[in-house]
């Protein structure tokens, strides 16, 4: 399994320990200009930008632009890219990144078509690349690097990982738990998308072992059974650090797609009764309110000790 | 998308998948015509982008113009699933020898297209047993895999043939079309052992309609679902009276999920999206004011990317106008907040601390 905090920080013996440099795809544009400047404002190391036809010119007059991933990926070495190019463009931004040796990448556009999500799987798969999203906020591992659209005042360096097919509620959620003193280690955005790059079940993969892991929030919603599958996946792995879950849509109409392109009940399929008591099963409780979430971490943290 | 039965089979014809004549009208004065068309006996169907409808009556068999003059506008008339008729669809009557249950879905899970096939169908696909499942990568199917498909089924001779060749044409044309899901149940065996489409369901993966303009004559949008679409937010219509909206699919639900546990209705989902500006979020007020039975507007915000100002300065410029006259619940957070509550300090807007705090108040103010 991929080891998703040596790739976003290092080795200690590389120089750039913790000062991994990232490559924004789309760094002109109105989304890609305006993340690309509060990425660095929180202290990730952007350090090349990609837009077709504006190669040899700099961003913020210091961070150089080149037109293709290959030019960039030679010049820096870098290992990790973020997508802001419009959805209808994903699959070619996607393609040159992978191709040029990108082993993470972020994934921001909301409103990729399945098919090219897939392709772009498909890649990464050969390549032995991690993909993140589409739609989704984006990963980060709070006070040290950000690859994403998320607002910084949420999140504070600590020991809860979360994982959120949603934005705004990772926030939400992040806010509540630092409020009530639990920092986070990990926050990963799974995306909205009914295809995920980076599945609920992966990024558990991803964080299951981390050695001073105090708890794990699982934000969900419904559409789709990965919670499910997660849910499935705790109780067989023996899983045994507090966790927490949230499900947002309980009260959604079925067969209508709530905002999210994978936000849809189907028949029983992705319904939150389902997931909720799946995740009973796996005796993770479930919590009403997003501000009940730190209440329940707390709860299962204090019987733990 | 769900596209109607009557539209699933203009498509399965393009694809030469076998069907049964039938003909959709939209009034009984063109509905007596086809039944002409067609000749008795036929089934009238009620098409709704919902399933169930047998159940609910929205299927009937016609023998006679005295039967069709009652049921069709009987069938006309329901609602199913808080679904109107959008057409009726008349479609001779055969005679069935065995139902088969046959689609290929996109498989969230597994990240590629699956078939489900069975001997046994005509039931709702929850009910369907001995299903054979074939995961098929990004949908193609091989003459090989068919024909593995047909044998597991016990299909045989002239049977097995044609249900290779209608299986082979549903993944070419989830292929080409990117549906997430095209079923087709019942696939009848009729009594001359051919093949027969008797039902289609055809879902497509709407952020891919920009590679499909023939599919955009299918695009069934309320002016209000698709105005919202056009200035880049999403709106759903929901039934109750308090109008819930915010920034992020997830926070707008959650925000429906504890409106609901508190006793109240939604009226509309609406996510003023990633993007918002003044003037969207102002577009959007002015959806709401054209929602029936609004008496009240949740707002929850949790400003990230977007700005609460902004939204703010579009409340304000909404009451300027008088285009919002109805009281407003707020709960302000992250991204320029205190600012935004300070804009909105004695205007209509009721600002609260807490969400909680806003969908009590909003709950209590509505039901005066």
């Amino acid at each position: 399994m991929t080891n998703i905090f040596e790739l976003l920080k290092g080795k200690p013996e590389e120089s750039d320990y913790e000062n991994k440099g990232v490559i924004v795809q789309g760094i002109t544009g109105a989304y890609g200009s305006l993340h690309a400047k509060q990425m660095i404002a929180y202290g990730t190391n952007v350090i090349a930008g990609v837009t077709p036809g504006k190669g040899g010119q700099k961003f913020e007059d210091k961070i150089p632009i080149y037109n293709t991933m290959q030019e960039a990926v030679d010049a820096t070495n870098a290992k990790i890219s973020i997508i802001f190019v419009p959805a209808k463009f994903f699959l070619s931004a996607a393609k040159d990144a992978l191709n040029a040796g990108i082993k993470l990448l972020v994934a921001i556009p909301e409103h990729v078509p399945i098919r090219d999500t897939m392709e772009t799987l498909d890649l990464a798969k050969q390549k032995g690349a991690v993909v993140i999203g589409p739609n989704t906020p984006g990963i980060m591992i709070p006070e040290l690097i950000k690859i994403g659209i998320m607002p910084p005042m949420p999140f504070k360096a600590g020991k809860i990982a979360v994982l959120s097919k949603s934005g705004t509620l990772l926030y939400e959620i992040s806010d509540a738990l630092t409020n009530s003193g639990f920092g986070q280690s990990i926050t990963i955005g799974i995306g909205g998308d009914p295809v995920n790059g980076t599945r609920l079940i992966d990024a558990f993969e991803m964080v299951k072992d981390i050695p001073d892991m105090e708890g794990l929030v699982i934000v969900g919603e419904i559409g789709g059974d990965s919670e499910e599958i997660l849910a499935q996946k705790i109780i067989d792995s023996g899983f045994n650090k507090p966790t927490v879950a949230y499900i947002a849509g309980r009260a959604a109409p079925k067969e209508k797609r709530m905002g999210h392109a994978g936000a849809i009940v189907m028949g029983n399929y992705g319904s939150a009764e389902s997931k909720v008591s799946m995740f009973n099963k796996a005796n993770i409780p479930v919590a009403k309110r997003p501000a009940e979430v730190p209440v329940l971490l707390a709860g299962k943290i204090e019987k733990s000790d | 998308m769900q596209l109607l039965e009557f539209q699933a089979k203009e498509l399965f014809r393009e694809y030469g998948i076998n069907l049964l004549d039938s003909i959709s009208s939209t009034n009984i004065e063109e509905g007596r015509k086809h039944a002409k068309e067609i000749g008795y006996p036929f089934v009238i169907k009620i098409q709704v982008p919902v399933g169930g409808r047998g159940k609910a009556g929205g299927i009937q068999k016609c023998q006679n113009d005295d039967e069709f003059e009652i049921k069709y506008p009987q069938v006309m008339d329901l609602t199913i699933k808080g679904e109107k008729a959008r057409a009726i669809l008349l479609e001779k009557m055969a005679d069935i020898k065995k139902e088969l249950y046959l689609s290929i879905f996109l498989n969230r899970s597994k990240r590629c297209y699956t078939i489900i096939a069975s001997s046994e169908g005509g039931v709702e696909i929850e009910s369907v047993k001995n299903q054979i499942i074939k995961e098929v990568g990004l949908g193609d199917v091989s003459d090989e895999l068919a024909r593995k498909v047909a044998n597991e089924m016990g299909l045989e001779g002239n049977t097995a043939e044609q249900f290779i060749d209608t299986l082979k044409k549903l993944s070419k044309l989830t292929i080409e079309k990117e549906a997430e899901l095209v079923e087709i149940n019942p696939l009848a065996i009729m009594q001359d052992d051919s093949i027969m489409a008797l039902d289609g369901k055809f879902v497509t993966d709407d952020n891919s309609n920009f590679r499909h303009p023939e599919l955009q004559q299918y695009q069934e949008k309320t002016d209000i679902e698709e105005q919202a679409e056009k200035s880049g937010f999403s709106l759903v219509e929901l039934d109750g009276d308090i109008a819930v909206v915010g920034n992020g699919a997830g926070l707008v639900m959650s925000t429906l999920d504890m409106l609901s546990d508190n006793g109240g209705k939604p009226a509309c989902f609406l996510d003023v999206g990633g993007g918002a500006t003044t003037e969207s979020v102002y577009e959007a007020l002015t959806l709401i004011s054209q929602l029936p039975r609004v008496k009240g507007i949740l707002v929850n915000l949790y400003g990230g990317i977007v700005k609460t100002t902004v939204v703010a300065e579009a409340f304000l410029k909404a009451y300027e106008n008088n285009l919002i006259d109805l009281p407003v619940f707020s709960r302000l957070k992250g991204t320029e907040s205190e600012k935004a509550k300070e804009m909105l300090q004695g205007s209509r807007t009721n600002i609260f601390d807490s969400v909680e705090d806003a969908i009590n108040a909003a709950v209590m103010g509505i039901k005066k």
